[in-house]
């Protein structure tokens, strides 16, 4: 059923930090090399070494130029599904494949009730959803929800993909409906944001914008070294004629 | 938004079966068009024949067309799935006022509530068309005011110039229809423009900074995060020329709404056959037009994901 489920007040997500974020596509490689295998396998690509390459991926890394009077930054900006509170995406879905779990708020497709109207796509503000032609079958980010409950894995590795292969820590997953959870509190001391607020999607995830920027540099270098003693000789004489 | 040749034939040639299938079941139900067989065939064949076509082709959008019978079952959340529900429940009084209509040549009794649910279906069906796309949030020149009206203006008025040509071409034309089609027409075509205007005028919320959470400043694209256009891109990131977008408005107007009001305006004058000719021309004609009109209002379409793309 589309309708949106009441919710047990569980809300996962990921809280992305676009502070630290420093573009390397790890996220993007990992989630590819883990879905391609996973739930929604598999992330098809079309002619992937031709010159039209094409293919399915949950999660792409943007980078942008964010100029303000303080002067001008890059900000590397990973995008991918914000499990939202009120997703459109579901609604609209008129088969039943989309749908938002009551249990953690993950919005998941099932692909076997999918008929690639595409519907929930053009739903989605925030382009989370890609469409696997090959399939005939929407595609989008499940949170990893074959490696957050699964037993066979070890504990630390019972996060999503992305997660655990950024190497700057700029990706945080848990509870954000837990005010109490290391998330929330992240974003609340960091006052993370909302994408797209005025739309009403009320998304999960937290994007922390990067901090504020100083023109200062950090002062690294000694200081200049004094004579230390004068200068002798001809040149000391010539010297110390000039300068008088 | 992408111009799906399958998405734009399928709204206007639904528009225009529902239209004419609306004003068939009121005014056959009624008795003001009397029982005919070969009129009640041809007008009742021609209203399933678009609508049937339109619904063919919007399954030629899907990826699995096979399952598309799943989009009946979530009439609770989706406008898609009601107009499934709709389009298809508006067959079966529009099957029985057909048969009793055409096959039986009565009007009255059952038949007359047969012609009345017809329209009502119809109506209801065009509207959750309409609600489709004005329910869109991410599509600010489809999640306006004027987007539902359109829907009804426009399959009232195709739907309309179908019956008078239907009407001319058995010599039973009359001025007040003509006049029905004539205000329609002009009554559609000062939606249009002014559905345009508001879209030009249009101030979105929506930015580059909203959708990346930046605030202040500018926000400018400096690399995508692939080399190659993908679906998000192919699919949303439609765009059009200005230059092409001004000459095609213009050809939405001549062809939609100029040249059907001239030859209905010279219509009033003539008799049959010529009166006929020129009535089913300027059928042909709008509908053409409408189909401009439709492929317009995807492509001009702008979608949220684009600002992503520096769009």
């Amino acid at each position: 059923m589309t309708c949106l489920p009441s919710q047990s007040g569980k809300k996962l997500g990921l809280v992305i930090d676009l502070d630290t974020c420093v573009g390397c596509q790890a996220c993007v490689t990992a989630c590819k090399e883990w879905n391609t295998g996973g739930h929604m396998a598999p992330l098809t690509d079309i002619d992937p070494y031709g010159g039209h390459v094409d293919g399915v991926w949950f999660n792409r890394v943007h980078s942008y130029e964010h100029t303000t009077e303080m002067g001008g930054r890059t900000v590397n900006f990973p995008r991918s599904c914000l499990h939202c509170e009120t997703p459109a995406c579901v609604t609209v879905c008129p088969t039943g494949a989309s749908y938002k779990r009551a249990s953690d708020g993950i919005v998941l497709i099932d692909e076997d009730k999918c008929i690639g109207c595409k519907l929930c796509s053009w739903a989605c503000p925030y382009g989370a959803r890609e469409f696997d032609s090959d399939v005939g079958v929407m595609k989008k980010c499940t949170l990893c929800v074959d490696r957050i409950y699964n037993d066979n894995l070890a504990e630390e590795d019972r996060v999503p993909a992305c997660v655990a292969a950024c190497p700057t820590s700029a990706r945080h997953f848990g509870d954000l409906g837990d005010p109490q959870s290391a998330v929330s509190q992240l974003v609340a001391e960091r006052g993370g944001v909302d994408l797209m607020p005025e739309l009403g999607y009320r998304p999960t995830n937290k994007y922390l914008p990067p901090r504020a920027h100083t023109n200062r540099a950090a002062s690294v270098a000694a200081p200049a070294l004094e004579p230390v003693r004068a200068e002798g000789g001809f040149l000391g004489w010539v010297d110390r004629m000039l300068s008088n | 938004m992408h111009p799906a040749f399958s998405v734009v034939f399928f709204t206007t040639a639904t528009g225009a079966g529902y239209g004419l299938l609306a004003l068939l079941g009121v005014l056959g139900g009624f008795q003001i068009i009397p029982p005919d067989f070969w009129l009640g065939f041809i007008g009742m064949g021609l209203a399933f024949g678009l609508i049937m076509a339109g619904l063919l082709s919007s399954t030629g959008h899907l990826g699995r067309p096979e399952r598309a019978w799943r989009a009946f079952s979530q009439w609770r959340s989706s406008w898609l799935s009601r107009e499934g529900v709709a389009s298809v429940t508006t067959f079966i009084p529009a099957g029985l006022f057909g048969i009793g209509w055409v096959f039986f040549g009565r009007s009255g009794g059952w038949v007359t509530v047969a012609g009345l649910l017809t329209a009502c279906g119809a109506v209801i069906t065009v509207c959750t068309t309409g609600m489709i796309y004005a329910s869109l949030k991410p599509i600010a020149q489809w999640h306006s005011r004027f987007t539902l009206p359109g829907y009804l203006i426009f399959s009232a008025m195709t739907g309309s110039v179908l019956l008078n040509a239907l009407l001319q071409g058995f010599a039973l034309g009359s001025k007040v229809q003509l006049a029905a089609c004539l205000l329609l027409t002009l009554f559609g075509w000062g939606w249009k423009v002014a559905t345009w205007r508001y879209n030009d005028r249009l101030e979105i919320a929506t930015t580059a900074n909203t959708a990346t959470g930046l605030a202040g400043g500018t926000v400018r694209s400096l690399e995508w995060p692939h080399t190659e256009e993908n679906y998000l891109l192919k699919e949303m990131g439609f765009r059009i020329a200005r230059k092409h977008s001004a000459r095609l408005r213009q050809i939405t107007q001549l062809l939609a709404f100029v040249l059907p009001l001239g030859l209905l305006a010279i219509v009033s004058a003539l008799s049959w056959p010529l009166a006929a000719l020129l009535s089913i021309l300027a059928a042909a004609i709008q509908f053409a037009g409408m189909l401009v009109e439709r492929w317009l209002f995807f492509a001009e379409a702008k979608h949220t994901v684009t600002l992503y793309y520096g769009r």
